[in-house]
């Protein structure tokens, strides 16, 4: 700009002003304090420090303590300077921005003297301003009445589940009683089950008591032939001697005191005194006979474990990969301990059980009698599980919508209409997903799994707009950080949407977020529209 | 910055999962100690006193300039050349090399700004013992002992240094590699012949044969216990998983110092350990080996990110230097024999007369290269300064811009958070001058690019700083990605101009980028090809307000041994193993010259280093690198600068907040306090660690951080003239108070305060909690000005003062005049028109002196346009005097305000201008601190002046 066209633009600016109500005052100095500042008196410094002459207002040398003698040049390291910006806001700017070459004020009349090139843009800011504003009383305006429909809704659905909560404590009232009544039918039926099932099963054992017996005394006499070498149908104490398994220390040496001892303290017993030595001796006896297999293959799982793969700690210093284990969590260890006592013990399947059976057959099914019991026990128990289960629905309905009940949603729950939605915002490598009341949530865009942000913790907004902020925390740990967690930030709108997300501090996430329940009733914006014009 | 982001390789995850896990200290097993280390394993098992080196005066020859002889191995009959000079300037310089080796050994080229001009020397006396030289006037002399071969250097009647006085000069000679069979053959035949040829003749010179004479048979059995030795470590030598080839085998070098009457020596950074440097006879030595060291531990020997070979010596008498020129892994053993003893056992001594003078002695190992050392020989303080100047030069003078305050972060995300950060600022009023991004901004850590979403138009962005009159800095790192679609890679590809791996292909190292090429910055023309990437046209999105931030130029390879570069990787001829210590100290230089170039040689450059050498004072500032958030690390950045000044590097500052971890809002607030008042002033932040941008705390901390940088942007044309002062002389900017006060030993070991320039006492607070800190004020009939309140105390007493969060206690001597501007603005461009407020602090004879320096600011027409006028105050006049009369500049900047501390009230105050006129100046006398204030004088801050108190 050629100091030509400054010169006019200057004037038009005093035309300007002039033609507006311009009061003199010195540089800087807003109209309100005008009174303070009277050409040709002494000027008293506005905290009353001190009083000096007029013309050492504005004249670039700092004379008073709080700055006020200097509104209008640089000299004050704390004073503030007063854009009057005709066509846009007025304001105050540090005195430090006069002159320092960058245009501050839209009026330009804080680069007086620099020789920077300031443009006059109060009249376009102006004008952009109050088209935002226009803009925004509409939204708002608008959102306003949304947010009186949410809260309309959200009464209703306030007082829906209220009835619905009602309801279902009836409901449940009933169920509570279905379930008791069930609960005697079931253990009635179960009373006369249980009888006969004991009584069949007793009848079986004593059947399989016998056929031991048998077994045993079979077993008896073919161990008296296997043991009479001299076949003289009674055993002697050499003839004992000779299965040194029976040896009762298990010392490696079966004495011939120890095999009178079995016998009874006799030399010799007869088939019918055996009966009572073969009591002492049958569990160790070994059968001459048949080489039986030992016994059973131990069927407990190897332990199964690859070694830690470290297939690129090549590259690097391998004294590094024990540390890393050191330090990384010890909480894990102890988990991992816990996963591997699991993991050692063998399967609960018991294959001695199965062998008995095999030996000595199946306990016969039951008789039909029996059977009609079991089977009235089982419909009585089967009903009664349901009828549990539906209370349990029941329950966790009532929690539910006790849960939902008790949400903060602001002051007239018009945050409600939030609850169990989920909103997305697609980035050029995530997926964000906000599901207010819930969780914050991260997905890549191509492919890995997602990532807590963090879990609905409480609104932090400050003290006087609470609801403008709310947290979510406990988000999956960050390595060497916290764990993650968001801020999300409301602000006015007509639509529910998230606008953006951004990570300004690691793990720290802050998400912009539209919704018409925070906005304000319209007419506080129309003061702030109207009410700032000083000329 | 030394860790990584979640995104990274996988493999580089592994390792960095490794590095990182848990601990907040340095994992020491992953660098060597000195016993890991075969050549100071080696060198350092050589006992004192047995030096087998003799030097051959026969071969003597003397010049001019200049002595040569031979001096000889007696063990092993190999033939050194020492070279003896005296440099101009009070300086000695002793270079020691094979007579005849294999092949050529490195000599470092680059460091010394030109030839060292020498100047005659004269022999005195020679015998069959020795020659004694003269060292010019000043009664100082040289005398060369034959046998053993030692150097003496005397003032009067005084030793000053002694070399190889303790017999430990060592000189490992280049031969063949013995473990070959044919080699084991001809060596015990040639050892027999050897002997039967020494009956005969002894000292011919066969260079041949006689370095296999050591296999004498006298001492066969000893030699071949030697010769398995060898096999350990002079050949090759393996630490942790990696090996290094060593084709030419065993090729250090050593040589001892001993300083008689010197009980305090400094220097040799960069380690993190006390202004004064320790003993090392109980641990390893010093150890000079640029590495790339995550979370550095405290208080110990071990190598950081430089290295500076350059020790001081000091007592109340004289103060010296010695500069080994050599920029392969070094070894500094320094041992003492007084320092066991308690101050009681020394008065003892005293008392009983015992007449043991203290004396240090010092002890260099170099891995391979020459002996080439320069002696300082003082006698001042300063004398050193501008000695050690005279050979590598001084601190680069920085931009104004570089001298304010800088904001950065690990990393600042994107345009719009640099938008967010910048608009910070000036919604809490505080001044900033750069704001930096680290890594991030690049398009997958390929430097000179930029992210393409997160800074998809950076010149918009560096535009709207600039329209704030603000800069930035984007980091430019050496290693260079791996990858056929990255312009730089395959221009460097295609030039190969990459560092070789010992088998000739291009050497790739992991770092930020994975897989990554390493430029060979040895290489003078590789250098231009990198400043031509500075240029406009070639670095995409840059601007005249972008300067540059070179990081992991150790070179940190991730994967290398120590997380370094193979020693033998190939630099053209040379072995990495030769230039390691100075590959940082070229990347600095490229990058610097890039920047000089782009604007046509007219502007002066930024350049923030991590590595360096001596000589790196020249293309910028260093900082300490990646240090933490604890009170301890804030302590020892004043003795890790202090120690850095003293080497010339004067443009020095720690990260202020700590790098790694988080610091607590009063750990942060004295962090800024004390940055505040060192050279390089930077906030920065790890990568995982909470934001800390200063308004993050509160309204009172941000205050609190906000009178901190103000107190800064005060004192610019202080500081700016301390640069200026730098730059003319060498001398530090930050420095230890023994430099100002040589003669007063309580000043020796002072660590937790100290001086800018020579006129600001500084002792920032960096205890936890602290209620007062102790200063020691120095200067005997000397007086200080609390700068805050003005209140004067006496020098030499240990002041207490009481402090609260807001203290910074700092000090001007009385007797200085020290100019502020204290409109202080958004940055510090914004102020070049401000005018100057002076404090003129009067000393007990009433009088002051002090200067004052204004230029553009910005480019290099400093060298002729600009103001340096002295100011001083006697018989109540205070006076401006041009100091460059042939200097061309004019300024805007006027006096507004001058103070003067330790005034009596005068009836009146004339100002005289040049054009004669008198006229009255208003003032403002205050009897209870006894300051006057005038008012408004408004003379022109270039213009001659005289204000009278009458």
């Amino acid at each position: 700009m050629t100091s030509c066209q400054t010169q006019y633009l200057l004037m038009l600016l005093l035309s300007v002003g002039v033609s507006a109500v311009e009061v003199q005052r010195p540089r800087g100095v807003p109209l309100s304090k005008r009174q303070f500042y009277e050409e040709g008196k002494p000027f008293t410094c506005l905290d009353g420090s001190r009083t000096i002459p007029f013309d050492r207002v504005n004249d670039d040398y700092c004379d008073c303590k709080d700055g006020s003698d200097e509104p209008g040049t640089a000299a004050c390291p704390n004073g503030s300077f007063h854009c009057t910006n005709a066509g846009f806001r007025p304001g105050f700017i540090p005195s430090s921005r006069i002159n320092d070459g960058i245009c501050d004020c839209c009026d330009t009349t804080d680069e007086y003297n620099s020789g920077a090139a300031c443009q006059n843009t109060c009249r376009d800011l102006g004008r952009k301003e109050r088209e935002s504003l226009q803009k925004m009383a509409e939204i708002t305006k608008e959102g306003f009445l949304l947010k009186q429909q949410l809260i309309q809704e959200a009464k209703r659905g306030l007082e829906e589940k209220k009835a619905k909560q009602a309801d279902i404590q009836i409901g449940k009232k009933d169920l509570e009683a279905r379930v008791e009544a069930l609960r005697t039918v079931k253990e009635t039926a179960e009373q006369p089950e249980k009888e006969a099932k004991e009584r069949h099963l007793k009848a079986w054992e004593e059947q399989k008591a016998v056929i031991q017996m048998e077994k045993d005394k079979a077993k008896m006499a073919e161990v008296l032939s296997e043991l009479d070498d001299d076949a003289d149908g009674s055993v002697s104490v050499a003839e004992l001697l000779s299965h040194s398994e029976l040896d009762p220390d298990s010392d490696g040496s079966f004495t011939e005191a120890e095999a009178q001892g079995l016998l009874g303290g006799v030399d010799n017993v007869d088939s019918v005194a055996f009966e009572s030595v073969w009591n002492n001796i049958k569990d160790k006896y070994a059968s001459e006979a048949n080489t039986e297999t030992p016994a059973e293959v131990e069927t407990t799982v190897e332990e199964v474990r690859e070694p830690p793969s470290d297939n690129d700690s090549e590259q690097y210093p391998e004294e590094d990969i024990p540390e890393e284990e050191e330090e990384d969590d010890d909480e894990e260890d102890e988990e991992e301990d816990q996963e591997d006592g699991d993991y050692k013990s063998p399967p609960p399947t018991q294959t001695p059980d199965k062998k008995e059976d095999d030996d000595e057959g199946t306990m016969p099914p039951f008789d039909q009698e029996t059977q009609n019991l079991i089977d009235a026990a089982q419909k009585a128990r089967d009903a009664f599980d349901e009828a549990e289960r539906a209370l349990r629905e029941v329950d966790d309905q009532v929690k539910n919508l006790e849960k939902e009940i008790s949400f903060d949603f602001g002051p007239n729950a018009e945050f409600a209409y939030l609850y169990s939605q989920c909103y997305e915002l697609s980035t050029s490598e995530y997926i964000y997903r906000l599901c207010p009341f819930n969780r914050m949530s991260q997905k890549p865009k191509f492919g890995g799994s997602e990532t807590n942000l963090g879990s609905w913790g409480h609104w932090s907004g400050p003290e006087d707009n609470i609801y403008s902020l709310m947290k979510y925390e406990h988000g999956t740990g960050c390595w060497q950080g916290p764990n993650r967690s968001t801020t999300i930030k409301l602000t006015c709108g007509k639509e529910t949407v998230v606008i953006s997300v951004s990570e300004p501090s690691r793990c720290e996430y802050l998400m912009e977020f539209i919704s018409p329940a925070i906005c304000q009733e319209p007419s506080s914006l129309d003061a702030a529209l109207h009410g700032h014009e000083e000329l | 910055m030394a860790t990584f982001t979640e995104r990274m390789a996988p493999v580089l995850v592994l390792w960095l999962a490794v590095f990182l896990s848990g601990t907040w200290a340095v994992d020491k097993g992953n660098f060597k100690t000195c016993d890991q280390s075969s050549f100071c394993k080696r060198q350092r098992a050589l006992k004192p006193g047995e030096s087998p080196y003799r030097a051959l005066l026969e071969t003597m020859e003397l010049t001019n300039t200049r002595l040569t002889l031979q001096l000889i191995n007696d063990n092993n009959k190999v033939r050194l050349l020492l070279e003896l000079y005296r440099l101009q300037g009070n300086m000695t310089r002793v270079k020691i090399n094979e007579l005849k080796p294999l092949k050529p050994r490195y000599e470092v080229p680059d460091v010394l700004i030109r030839e060292p001009p020498t100047e005659p020397l004269s022999l005195l006396s020679q015998d069959e013992n020795g020659v004694v030289l003269s060292l010019g006037a000043e009664s100082q002399r040289v005398i060369l002992s034959a046998r053993p071969f030692r150097l003496d250097i005397m003032e009067g009647r005084d030793v000053v240094m002694s070399l190889n006085s303790r017999g430990l000069l060592a000189f490992e000679h280049l031969r063949m590699r013995k473990d070959t069979f044919s080699y084991k053959v001809t060596s015990t035949v040639a050892s027999v012949w050897n002997n039967i040829k020494r009956v005969f003749s002894s000292s011919q010179a066969d260079p041949e044969a006689e370095k296999k004479e050591e296999a004498d048979p006298a001492a066969q059995p000893e030699a071949a216990k030697e010769e398995e030795k060898d096999e350990d470590g002079m050949w090759e030598e393996t630490f942790k998983s990696h090996t290094d080839s060593k084709p030419n085998g065993p090729s250090a070098v050593s040589l001892d110092f001993s300083l008689p009457g010197v009980e305090h020596v400094y220097g040799i950074p960069e380690h993190a350990d006390t202004l004064r440097l320790k003993t090392t006879e109980n641990g390893d030595p010093y150890r000079l080996y640029n590495l790339d060291v995550f979370q550095y531990e405290l208080y110990n020997p071990m190598a950081l990110y430089g290295a500076v070979p350059v020790m001081l010596a000091h007592n109340a008498q004289r103060t010296t230097g010695v500069f080994w020129l050599n920029a392969a892994e070094t070894w500094v053993d320094i041992s003492s024999n007084t320092a066991g003893k308690t101050v009681f056992g020394k008065m003892l001594d005293y008392v009983q007369g015992s007449n043991e003078t203290p004396q240090t002695d010092v002890r260099w190992i170099s891995e391979s290269g020459i002996i080439d050392v320069f002696i300082m020989l003082g006698p001042t303080p300063k004398d050193v300064f501008s000695q050690y100047a005279s050979l590598t030069g001084t601190q680069a003078f920085p931009p104004l811009a570089a001298v304010g305050y800088h904001q950065c972060r690990w990393n600042y995300n994107d345009q719009e958070d640099v938008a967010a950060v910048d608009a910070g600022f000036d919604e809490h009023d505080i001044p900033y001058d750069y704001i930096w991004l680290d890594i991030e901004h690049t398009d997958g850590k390929r430097y000179f690019t930029w992210d393409p979403h997160k800074f998809a138009t950076p010149k918009e962005m560096l535009q709207g700083l600039s329209d704030k009159k603000r800069k930035m800095v984007a980091i430019v790192d050496p290693h260079i990605k791996v990858d056929s679609n990255y312009k730089i890679h395959n221009e460097i590809r295609s030039r190969s101009f990459y560092i070789k791996n010992k088998d000739g292909g291009d050497y790739e190292g992991w770092c930020w980028p994975g897989s990554a090429g390493y430029p060979d910055f040895t290489r003078a023309d590789m250098r231009d090809w990198w400043a031509s990437m500075f240029a406009y046209n070639q670095y995409e999105g840059s601007m005249e307000n972008l300067d540059t931030w070179n990081d992991m130029n150790e070179p940190s390879v991730f994967n290398g041994p120590e997380v370094t570069m193979h020693k033998d990787a190939m630099h053209g001829a040379w072995e990495h193993r030769d230039v390691h210590n100075i590959y940082g100290f070229y990347v600095q230089m490229a990058t610097a010259e890039g920047l000089i170039q782009r604007s046509g040689g007219v502007e002066r450059p930024f350049v923030l280093t991590r590595a360096f050498f001596a000589g790196s004072q020249r293309y910028g500032a260093v900082w300490t690198g990646d240090n933490a958030a604890e009170w301890e690390h804030l302590k020892i950045s004043i003795p890790m600068c202090l120690s850095l000044g003293l080497v010339g590097i004067s443009f020095c500052g720690a990260d202020v907040g700590g790098f790694f971890k988080s610091p607590n809002t009063e750990l942060l607030v004295r962090w800024y306090q004390t940055g505040a008042y060192q050279p390089f002033f930077r906030a920065h932040a790890h990568l995982d660690t909470p934001r800390r941008e200063p308004w993050l705390f509160g309204p009172e901390n941000t205050a609190l951080i906000r009178e901190a940088v103000r107190q800064r942007y005060t004192l610019l044309p202080y500081w700016y003239l301390q640069f200026y002062h730098a730059h003319r002389t060498g001398e530090p900017i930050m420095r230890p108070l023994w430099v100002e006060y040589p003669e007063d030993p309580a000043t020796f070991a002072l660590e937790d305060e100290f001086l800018i320039g020579r006129d600001l006492l500084v002792h920032p607070v960096t205890e936890e909690g602290a209620r007062g800190v102790t200063a020691y004020l120095p200067g005997k009939d000397q007086v200080w000005f609390d700068v805050h309140t003005f209140q004067k105390h006496n020098g030499a007493q240990n002041l207490y003062i009481p402090v609260t969060m807001s203290s910074i206690p700092v000090f001007q001597r009385g007797g200085s005049i020290i100019p502020r501007k204290i409109r202080v603005r958004r940055s510090s461009s914004c102020m070049m028109q401000d005018p100057y407020t002076l404090y003129v602090a009067l000393n007990l004879q009433r009088t002051a002196e002090g200067e004052l320096y204004i230029d553009d600011g910005h480019t290099f027409n400093y060298e002729k346009e600009f103001i340096h006028r002295r100011l001083s105050f006697a018989n109540n006049v205070l006076s401006s005097v041009n100091l460059a009369p042939e200097a061309q500049f004019s300024t805007g900047s006027w006096i507004e305000r001058i103070v003067i501390l330790g005034a009596s009230k005068p009836s009146k105050v004339l100002l005289k201008t040049d054009d004669g006129q008198e006229s009255q100046v208003e003032f403002d006398f205050d009897a209870s601190m006894s300051v006057l204030t005038l008012r408004k004088p408004g003379m022109n801050a270039g213009a001659d002046w005289n204000v009278m108190l009458q």
